[in-house]
């Protein structure tokens, strides 16, 4: 069984200092933020991941769809293929799409590895890292294209 | 054997922008090499040069997965959906 760690709270989210290139935003409700926070925590210290599901022209997540890290590792993560489909198939008879993914980082910072780059699957996705490093989890957000990393704006509203 | 193949975002602009087109096979193999014909901006993307999946491509025909089915060889019939969708992994 993964060991629980006792916190439920999430920071928001972008360094306040980060400057974001690319003018793209993720927007999401704290709801969302904390579902992810909490999915991570108890995964660990196994990485947990998700989809993201909501509109791909405006990056406003909609549903968040915690998955199985099939990988079942502390470095790595891999979404449960099944989860995938089913998932993508609900969004799509929704009107809506998996535009994202999310993933923790136990020990390090919400920074993509060079392995989240690499295998990155979708230029038009958000890349959310939580980073359980310190006592509050931390939630930045990235967009990948052509191996170039670009930070975007988290946009948290409503509960 | 007519099939209908759900593209995943990222190879929809080599598909003109379709989300779901029919082509014709037999099994994933030939579906696959169907897609590429038609689509040839697909080429590269679901097979490696030795001709096997791509270790972060998925291909589902209607539930399950093919590599827990007959991998390129699995049959397909009439009707069936066969998705594609990128294997969603990091580090």
């Amino acid at each position: 069984m993964p060991v629980c760690r006792p916190r439920t709270t999430v920071t928001p989210v972008s360094h306040p200092e980060a400057g974001f290139e690319t003018g793209s935003s993720l927007s999401l409700t704290r709801r969302h933020l904390e579902e992810m926070a909490a999915h991570c925590l108890s995964c660990y210290p196994e990485e947990g991941c998700g989809l993201l599901v909501g509109e791909l022209s405006t990056g406003a997540v909609v549903e968040v769809h915690p998955t199985d890290n099939v990988a079942a590792s502390a470095q790595v993560y891999t979404v449960d293929p099944k989860a995938h489909l089913r998932i993508d198939r609900a969004a799509e008879e929704a009107g809506l799409a998996v535009i994202g993914v999310f993933h923790s980082h136990t020990h390090t910072d919400p920074w993509p590895s060079p392995t989240d780059v690499r295998q990155a699957p979708d230029p038009g996705w958000h890349y959310v890292l939580v980073s359980l490093r310190h006592e509050v989890p931390s939630v930045r957000s990235y967009r990948i294209v052509d191996g170039n990393i670009s930070e975007e704006q988290v946009v948290v509203s409503g509960q | 054997m007519s099939v209908e193949v759900r593209l995943p975002t990222v190879l929809r602009p080599a598909a003109g922008g379709q989300s779901v087109v029919s082509v014709e096979g037999a099994t994933i193999a030939e579906v696959l090499g169907s897609l590429q014909a038609r689509f040839p901006g697909v080429e590269g993307q679901l097979l490696t040069e030795d001709g096997s999946l791509h270790r972060f491509v998925n291909v589902y025909v209607n539930d399950d997965d093919v590599r827990y089915l007959d991998k390129l060889d699995t049959k397909v019939e009439d009707g069936d959906v066969v998705s594609i969708l990128p294997a969603v992994a990091g580090g």
